[in-house]
């Protein structure tokens, strides 16, 4: 038995907002937004109490590839992954994963949420946490069981995390807690993976075991959007990238989109971290 | 003590009841939403008056019903209140359980006056009453309370056991579920729905003080006693059944011990969970008070015994001073730590009291060397680094010499290019290669 009942869409728009959304998407599912692209997001507009976070935003992710999302805070960039995961409410837009609706491919995507959303004190080991990637594959009502727990063992294995398999999730440091987040993540098998900060917080050694977990997905075909802090890292990490700020601001190829000027309309006024990135394009140009 | 059959059933209600909120509770503890019962076993009320006059009758099945959809909408309310008001959710719980439970008042005031509602009912519960009202079903005669409160815990169970993953990832991390497909919110109203029938059902024989004791006690206790899910289940609901017993037990014992009569069962059972609770927290063994305090006072008397070491070691290096000024040097006056902490020392055959004075063993020369190995290298490797005056160099080693392993003093002494002496030109010892001590290292590092 599988925790996907639903195979039908339901939209809850009003009327006309409707109407316009299944104009564009008659005009969406044309060339504009081609079903080989892992996930295509139309128009999607989101408000938070009324005020909108997040305008028009479209774009399609090309398949295979490992996309940076880059903007300021308060630029929308959790609530553009949680909304396309219908975790939270959308205005008006929707979400394709690979032409089809998201509720229809839930199984294809795989989520790392921020390591602050969830309480680290709760009563479970590391290995627990990585089961928890299974729980869609092993069915309602049922318990988890010994071949489920040995590719949670593996994945933990991938994150250079088996030693810890038995620890209590609150005494690992934060670097650990996010691999385990990770190996969470990896037990799923999907084809496009959205994460949130997975870099936010963690040691060297932690960050450089994110990276390679990242190439291995890229190499294996599968499309991975993370939302990132870190300027300087971009062009070494992502071969795509989206800068938001609200709206999209650019998006393409980093090396064509990832330009001073860009950066300044993403992120106008934050003068230091405009500073940062300035330094970071230079030193970028220089090796 | 005078146990009768009614005692038995007195407790066997008592041990259901407190079961089965326990087991619920475990969700509101893990969810971080513990006012949750408190807000839904006030708030059940309008539901049961509102239940009352439509059917007009007291039945079991219109009052579950009452009851189950209050408890919905409570939880709904709240998570309305705290999304669209910008209020805090446990500001919106209150909010909510305070109206409700205002609108139920009114209503029985109103409405349904000629039911009794008697405060002390409604805080204490009847549990003595319970063996009075029973009904035979399928050959089995039971008192009422019993049947309805073994459905629920029953069903409580069943849900528990069936969903046990499921409710584990909902309370963990709820986004997640949700992308997974199992919807949390529905969860959340399910799991809610329980909490208002099980409030409901134990309502009548124990009162709202032991509901909401039962919902919160024992999983808490159980929290901290555990960092297994499953055993955080078992436990709660084991405190549960041991609050139920010993409560009854203490009811009808305690007070005659002082001259009374026997007092209510329910208050205290909910007063043994209490204790329950503060013993837990007490004996923890890893988040424990106690364990915690012992864990300082270990340190601190490892800190004196280095300290009186290395005292000892200084005065091997530098014999000036007499033996009549050794044993204030050595001992300051008052300091009953370090009374302790010498007796430790020649009781561990590291430091020898002969002819008035103290000397090193072995034993005790070769901590005492990694110890004045430590002081001295920090000094050092601080002069070298930072531009400090020398006389304020000793302070800081005398706190972090305790503290510094081995492969960190290795580390500064190649960073320091095997320097032979400190800041104050005093020897630096050589790393002390006896391995025979070897274990008491382990001991002392803890």
């Amino acid at each position: 038995m599988n925790y996907d009942t639903s195979s039908t869409t339901r939209t809850s728009v009003p009327p006309d907002i409707a109407a316009s959304t299944q104009r564009r998407v008659r005009v969406a599912t044309g060339e504009e937004h081609p079903a080989t692209s892992p996930l295509s997001v139309h128009d999607m507009t989101v408000a938070y109490h009324r005020k909108p976070v997040l305008w028009d935003v479209d774009f399609d992710a090309p398949a295979g590839s490992l996309i940076g999302m880059i903007g300021p805070n308060g630029a929308g960039k959790s609530t553009l992954l949680k909304a396309a995961l219908d975790l939270m409410p959308k205005a008006s837009g929707r979400v394709m994963i690979f032409g089809k609706p998201y509720r229809q491919q839930r199984h294809l995507v795989g989520y790392v949420p921020q390591r602050e959303s969830v309480d680290w004190d709760f009563p479970v080991n590391a290995l627990d946490v990585v089961c928890m990637g299974l729980y869609r594959q092993i069915g309602w009502c049922r318990l988890v069981s010994r071949r489920h727990k040995q590719r949670a063992m593996q994945a933990l294995e991938q994150v250079g995390m088996a030693d810890f398999a038995k620890r209590q999730i609150s005494q690992l440091s934060g670097g650990q807690q996010q691999r385990v987040f990770l190996a969470r993540a990896l037990v799923q098998d999907a084809v496009l993976y959205l994460m949130d900060e997975p870099f936010a917080g963690v040691d060297a050694s932690t960050e450089q075991a994110i990276v390679n977990i990242l190439q291995t997905l890229r190499t294996a075909g599968k499309t991975t959007l993370v939302v990132h802090h870190d300027l300087h890292t971009v062009r070494e990490y992502f071969d795509y990238v989206i800068l938001l700020n609200m709206r999209i601001v650019a998006h393409g190829p980093t090396d064509e989109v990832f330009t001073p000027d860009n950066l300044r309309k993403t992120y106008g006024g934050h003068l230091t971290l405009l500073d940062q990135a300035a330094q970071a394009i230079a030193q970028q140009g220089e090796t | 003590m005078n146990w009768s059959t009614l005692d038995t059933w007195i407790v066997i209600t008592g041990i259901l009841s407190s079961m089965s909120c326990a087991l619920i509770g475990n969700f509101l503890v893990l969810r971080k939403m513990s006012m949750m019962g408190d807000a839904i076993s006030h708030a059940i009320l309008p539901g049961l008056a509102v239940a009352f006059l439509v059917s007009g009758s007291r039945g079991s099945v219109t009052m579950f019903v009452g009851a189950a959809i209050a408890g919905l909408l409570t939880a709904l309310f709240t998570q309305w209140i705290h999304k669209f008001g910008k209020v805090e959710e446990s500001a919106a719980m209150g909010v909510t359980f305070t109206a409700l439970f205002a609108i139920g008042l009114i209503l029985i005031v109103r409405g349904a006056d000629k039911v009794d509602l008697d405060p002390g009912c409604v805080l204490f519960g009847a549990i003595e009453l319970v063996p009075l009202d029973m009904i035979t079903l399928l050959q089995l005669s039971l008192p009422r309370a019993v049947w309805i409160l073994g459905s629920v815990l029953l069903i409580n169970l069943l849900f528990t056991l069936l969903l046990y993953k499921e409710l584990r990832l909902t309370c963990f991390d709820p986004a997640l579920a949700t992308t997974l497909g199992i919807n949390a919110h529905v969860m959340h109203y399910v799991t809610m729905t329980l909490v208002a029938i099980t409030t409901v059902a134990s309502f009548e024989s124990v009162g709202s003080i032991l509901v909401i004791a039962m919902l919160i006690v024992p999983a808490s206790c159980a929290h901290l006693l555990t960092n297994r899910y499953g055993v955080m289940l078992a436990v709660s609901m084991i405190v549960a059944a041991a609050s139920a017993v010993l409560g009854h037990i203490s009811a009808i014992t305690v007070p005659t011990w002082f001259g009374f009569a026997d007092t209510n069962t329910a208050g205290m059972m909910a007063v043994i969970s209490g204790l329950i609770f503060t013993g837990a927290m007490l004996f923890a063994s890893h988040q424990g008070i106690l364990s915690k305090v012992f864990h300082r006072f270990q340190l601190s008397l490892r800190i004196a015994c280095e300290d009186i070491l290395g005292k000892l070691y200084r005065m091997e290096e530098t014999t000036s001073i007499q033996p009549t000024q050794q044993y204030a040097v050595v001992m300051p006056a008052g300091k009953w730590m370090h009374r302790l902490a010498h007796a430790n020392l020649v009781r561990a055959g590291k430091v020898l009291y002969e002819n008035n004075t103290y000397h090193l063993t072995d034993h005790g020369r070769w901590q005492a060397k990694k110890l004045v190995r430590s002081h001295r290298l920090w000094e050092t490797y601080v002069a070298k680094h930072f531009d400090l005056e020398l006389d304020h160099l000793h302070e800081s080693a005398e706190r972090i010499e305790h503290f510094i392993s081995q492969p960190m003093q290795q580390a500064m002494i190649e960073e320091l290019h095997h320097v032979q002496t400190d800041p104050h030109g005093q020897k630096i010892p050589d790393e002390p290669s006896d391995h025979n001590y070897n274990s008491d290292i382990h001991e002392g590092d803890t």
